[in-house]
């Protein structure tokens, strides 16, 4: 070992194998830094002098591989295309030379190889993969508004073929090791017993590595390329648009122009990387990816952990609350009233354990976990106990009661009530202090966000061992203050409300919703309110139309009182049938009001400075984060918050002045927005 | 002449019985039920497990009695053990004594705590006879290892061409592991056998039987089964809650219409006054005086002894007259000292045949080696909430199932004494004698 090496440590064996093993210090996973990527361009020029026998790269660390390239280094980069750039093309010399070698190099992945890591890896010889679950291996640079450019565009379709590779770097997923192995991506999938072994027998037996099948390769074919870009672009367009992101767009239309052509693909990736990054997109994602690990940054620190949840309420929320912390590895005791309440939650947690876990084994082993409990026994054993039984508080002053004087010492104690603010569920505890917010989003096991409500007695200690209990379940904390509706449903409820005004005004249910996804919501107002279910919206609005002076219009009630409840009673303001939503077409010929997204989107935003002004959340950038990840808002345009930075605090504050000369009160602009625009 | 073996562990330390826990039984219906054997023992023991003051890592051993567990369940009792995260310390084992192997496992529970080898156990019994195998012949496995064999085409299609309709005949496991493969005779037919010599005829066997699901339809609607079933979850999201095999409609009418099964046309022994091929698992909780201390238990009743017999395998439903005997005879107890009877319910012929043979002077005499008759037991103190013809009897399960539910039926009647016994296919009977508090 020499001095200067402080990110890779290099071993050589008995055989004269050398194995680069990169361990970043201080870091809790490796990323290709620039530093990282010059102290390896050290090791490169080395072997290129006096190849070794055969090269392992690996990684020094207890969990992962190479999670990808330095993401903050991108912030600081992007302020000059020309730099990003010259850094690429530097990078994809490197990998280059990597792969031109003259000794066998093997990349043994454990754990994430993602990114830039794959991308390294794809410049070796042979990759083999550690068998089991952590292992995960993909290149997700469309999440951050991008494509690959260390030349994993150039090269993952000559290793899985053309198809398989667009799939791919299009979806941005993960493969497991086996997965992996079935696309031939890795040479080997093993146990971590046989890695080193695999890896020596890879670069010393050199075997030919698999190519992709046939109609694989066909694809990339010159003559056959444009129909399958077309087909392409069309699936795309189902989950992303171009104007809100052209990653995928771009990567398409590189691989169009010069798939098969090493030098101008990986030319064109640094041309296309590099434009995208300067793009506000991919800055705004950039900024989501920093807001969720802000998110995930919150839950670290304390002791707290929990083995055991009991969950009282084994409906649609308690039921899968209970099964996603079942998966997450705890065991769960699951109350209610009798079996029949628990059974369909039972049934709804293996569903979700056989679509995540897949291996009957672990799916056996998650329902092992999880134990019905009609009579509530589970509470002196449980580390944590969430109530999430229906919206009624004196039903729950009652639980609460019989709950408390059962829980053992430093359980924490914790509600999933969207609605009743925790200081009149606290009042009948004789300690106050330990009651604390959990509050789940529908459906549980896709929404990321939790809410962590504390109400006035909350003590500190109560707050940071719920947080860090949110994160030991991979959901994302997000703290907030008891106020009615808390953050996300407060910021969410003037819009849905302002929706179906429009719809009580005539205008087209699909033109709002249309409206909306123009703008990127993931899903229209409209819809939103059909899937939630007409009743739980009316309840909520209720609960806030009180709080904060609104109204609740009456098409609403009148929907709610003909039973006419959205997705669940197959009737709301649209059709459905087994599940899905039936659309009519959008008509061009019916009126749609020209302020329509103003009359949408500035509901939204009002609340949301009104929020930020009364301290519902910390500062403004948690606030976008919970808007994100609890409701889908427009990752593309970084938060509302944000999104009104850019749009012009002072054109969107006159917006509302026109809105609320037209409507009245309820587009008056909040006294939050003078003090942004003192900022701006 | 029929021999019996003497238990040896009579007179060590006391063994509580501290709680227990059953699922409902589930009929078997043609198919595979929605649980394996796993299933069911998991989903009686975690619940069981988590109403205990002590962790499921105290225990000190867990021993279940399977006649047929699955082929992924090999030592079936390590397996549950670990379900029930039970941790990898704990040691499990299975044991099989056909019908009697819930009984078994109690059994060997029983004298692991009297000698203090161990504290805490739990024990009991499971079968899922709905998953019984279905196997390929013999003829079908040397076929196939010829063609594993064989590696030129020619070779392979010559083995193709020998391929018969026959070999492909499979062999139900259930059906010959319900069948006696020293005497060759059926379970029915020895069931039979026992009516031909005593004399027992149909509309007695029937009205037996009809009996047993009306004591079961009582204690159902009472809601007297309450605190010794867990309830079911399957992964469709229904759940059971009770026995599915009790016929509320069953009369003397429709039982007397079903035709013979076992010995057609003219037998006597029909599926209606035979017990029913079920599902389920019954789990108790047993310990010491020490581990009663310990963890505080509450205890329901004490295991006294136990007892097993040997008996000609043509006439294996006679076992329970037999271990009942020695029991009572070791203990110095008399008839009048039991205050409820649980002898399971293989066949109607069966248990009335026992009591018969209890009342018959000669059989106790040359059999039993009593000077008098031992007597008659008192048919409304016998399987009070019916059995298993009506709730049916998954082999491995019903041993504990029993004695589980003649502890509670002792608190509940406030007893002291009760019987439970059944009858071991290939002619052994087993007994258990339960003391209550």
């Amino acid at each position: 070992m020499t001095e200067t090496e402080k990110f890779w440590r290099t071993e050589r064996d008995a055989d004269g194998v050398e194995s680069w093993i990169l361990d970043v210090p201080g870091a809790r996973a490796n990323v290709l830094s620039k530093a990282v990527l010059t102290e390896l361009e050290q090791l490169v020029a080395a072997a290129e002098a006096a190849p070794p026998k055969g090269i392992i790269i690996r990684s020094g660390k207890e969990t992962g591989f190479i999670a990808g390239a330095d993401v903050n280094e991108f912030l600081v980069m992007n302020a000059s295309i020309d730099v990003v750039h010259e850094h690429i093309r530097w990078t994809q010399a490197l990998f280059d030379r990597l792969e031109r070698l003259r000794c066998k190099t093997v990349a043994a992945i454990d754990g994430f190889c993602l990114g830039g890591g794959l991308e390294l890896s794809l410049a070796c010889d042979y990759r083999e993969a550690v068998d089991e679950p952590h292992t995960r291996i993909g290149l997700p640079e469309v999440r951050l508004g991008i494509h690959p450019g260390y030349g994993g565009a150039a090269r993952l379709p000559g290793r899985v073929g053309h198809l398989a590779a667009m799939d791919m770097m299009l979806s941005g997923r993960a493969l497991s090791a086996r997965a992996a192995k079935r696309l031939g991506l890795v040479d080997q999938a093993v146990p971590l017993r046989q890695l080193v072994r695999t890896a020596k027998a890879l670069v010393l037996e050199k075997p030919r590595s698999r190519e992709p099948v046939w109609w694989q390769r066909l694809a990339g074919n010159a003559v056959l390329r444009p129909i399958v870009a077309m087909a392409l672009r069309k699936t795309v367009a189902k989950k992303a648009r171009k104007d809100h992101y052209p990653a995928p767009y771009a990567l398409i239309d590189l691989w169009q122009r010069s798939a098969g052509n090493h030098a101008r693909m990986l030319a064109g990736e640094a041309d296309s990387v590099s434009r995208l990054l300067a793009g506000d997109t991919s800055k705004n994602l950039l900024r989501v990816f920093f807001l969720q690990e802000r998110l995930k940054g919150l839950g670290r620190g304390g002791s707290f952990k929990a083995d055991h949840v009991h969950v009282v309420g084994a409906g649609v929320m308690g039921g899968d609350i209970a099964a996603w912390c079942a998966l997450r590895g705890l065991t769960v005791t699951l109350q209610d009233q009798s079996p029949e309440r628990i059974a369909p939650a039972i049934g709804r947690a293996r569903a979700l354990f056989q679509k995540k876990l897949k291996l009957p084994r672990l799916v056996q082993a998650a329902m092992d976990r999880l134990i019905p409990d009609v009579k509530g026994i589970g509470v002196a054993r449980a580390d944590v106990v969430i109530e999430a039984i229906f919206e009624n508080l004196e039903a729950k002053h009652a639980l609460l009661k019989a709950i408390e004087p059962r829980l053992k010492d430093g359980a924490l104690l914790a509600t999933n009530t969207s609605s009743i603010p925790l200081e009149n569920l606290a009042e009948v505890l004789d300690d106050p202090k330990r009651l604390v917010g959990l509050h789940f989003f529908n459906p549980v096991a896709q929404m990321q966000l939790v809410e962590i409500v504390r109400s006035r007695f909350t003590s500190e200690e109560v707050v940071a061992d719920a947080t860090r209990f949110a994160r030991q379940i991979d959901r994302l904390p997000l703290p907030v203050k008891s106020s009615p509706g808390f953050l996300v449903n407060r910021i969410l409820m003037p819009y849905l409300i302002e929706a179906v005004r429009l719809e009580g005004e005539g205008v087209q249910a699909e033109a709002i919703d249309g409206a909306a996804l123009e703008f990127g919501m993931p899903m229209g107002p409209i819809e939103l309110a059909d899937v939630v279910g007409l009743d739980v919206c009316l309840s909520v609005a209720e609960i806030l139309a009180k709080a904060l002076g609104t109204e609740v219009p009456e098409r609403l009630r009148s929907m709610v009182a003909a039973g006419n409840l959205g997705r669940k009673s197959g009737r709301g303001f649209y059709q459905h049938r087994k599940g899905q939503v039936i659309k009519g077409k959008y008509d061009k010929g019916l009126f749609v009001p020209a302020d329509l997204t103003d009359r949408l989107m500035l509901s939204m935003l009002n609340e949301a400075v009104a929020c930020l002004r009364e301290g519902v959340v910390e500062d403004a950038d948690l606030l976008d984060a919970g808007i994100i990840f609890g409701t889908g808002f427009a990752p593309f345009r970084g938060g509302p918050l944000h999104y009104a930075g850019d749009a012009g605090i002072s054109t969107l504050r006159k917006g509302l002045d026109v809105l609320s000369g037209n409507y009245g009160d309820r587009f008056r602009p909040d006294q939050g927005w003078s003090s942004l625009e003192g900022e701006a | 002449m029929a021999k019996r073996t003497t238990s040896t562990a009579a007179k060590g330390a006391p063994v509580y019985i501290v709680d227990g826990s059953r699922t409902p039984q589930l009929k078997a219906r043609g198919q595979p039920g929605p649980f394996r054997a796993s299933d069911l023992a998991v989903s009686a023991g975690r619940a069981l497990l988590l109403r205990q003051p002590f962790p499921a890592s105290a225990l000190d051993e867990v021993i279940i009695g399977c006649v047929m567990p699955g082929p992924d369940e090999a030592n079936i009792g390590r397996v549950i053990a670990l379900r029930l995260g039970c941790g990898t310390g704990v040691t499990a084992w299975t044991v099989q004594r056909n019908c009697a192997s819930g009984m078994q496992a109690l059994d060997c529970a029983y004298r692991n705590i009297s000698m203090g080898r161990s504290d805490l156990v739990l024990a009991g019994g499971v079968e899922a006879m709905s998953h019984a195998p279905v196997l390929m012949n013999e003829a079908m496995v040397k076929w196939l290892g010829d063609w594993n064999a064989a590696k030129r085409l020619p070779d392979r299609l010559k083995l193709l061409g020998r391929l018969r309709l026959r070999h492909l005949s499979p062999i139900i496991g259930l059906l010959r592991g319900l069948t006696d493969p020293v005497v060759g005779l059926s379970m029915g037919q020895t069931a039979e056998n026992l009516a031909y010599r005593f004399g027992i005829d149909r509309e007695t066997m029937d009205a037996f039987a009809l009996q047993s699901h009306q004591r079961l339809a009582a204690a159902q609607d009472g809601g007297l089964l309450a605190d010794e079933i867990e309830p079911l979850y399957d992964p469709a999201g229904a759940c059971v809650l009770e026995d599915d095999g009790l016929r509320r409609d069953s009369s003397v009418e429709r039982l007397g219409k079903l035709k013979p099964v076992f010995d057609r046309p003219y037998g006597l022994v029909t599926a209606g006054n035979s017990a029913q091929v079920t599902d389920g698992a019954a789990m108790l909780v047993l310990a010491s005086e020490q581990a009663v201390k310990d963890h505080d238990l509450k205890v329901i009743g004490r295991i006294v002894d136990c007892e097993w017999a040997g008996l000609d395998p043509a006439e294996m439903g006679l076992g329970p007259a037999y271990a009942m005997a020695g029991l009572l005879k070791r203990r110095r107890l008399k008839i009048e000292d039991i205050d409820c009877w649980e002898i399971n319910e293989a066949f109607a012929a069966q248990v009335l045949a026992c009591l018969e043979a209890w009342k018959d002077a000669d059989f106790c005499k040359r059999e039993l080696h009593t000077r008098s008759p031992l007597g008659e037991i008192d048919m409304t103190r016998l399987n009070i909430d019916g059995g298993g013809i009506a709730l049916g009897h998954p082999v491995g399960a019903s041993g504990a199932r029993i004695v589980l539910h003649a502890a509670r039926l002792l608190e509940r009647i406030e007893g002291r004494y009760a019987m439970a016994s059944l009858c071991i296919g290939g002619g052994q009977g087993g007994a258990m004698l339960v003391e209550r508090g």
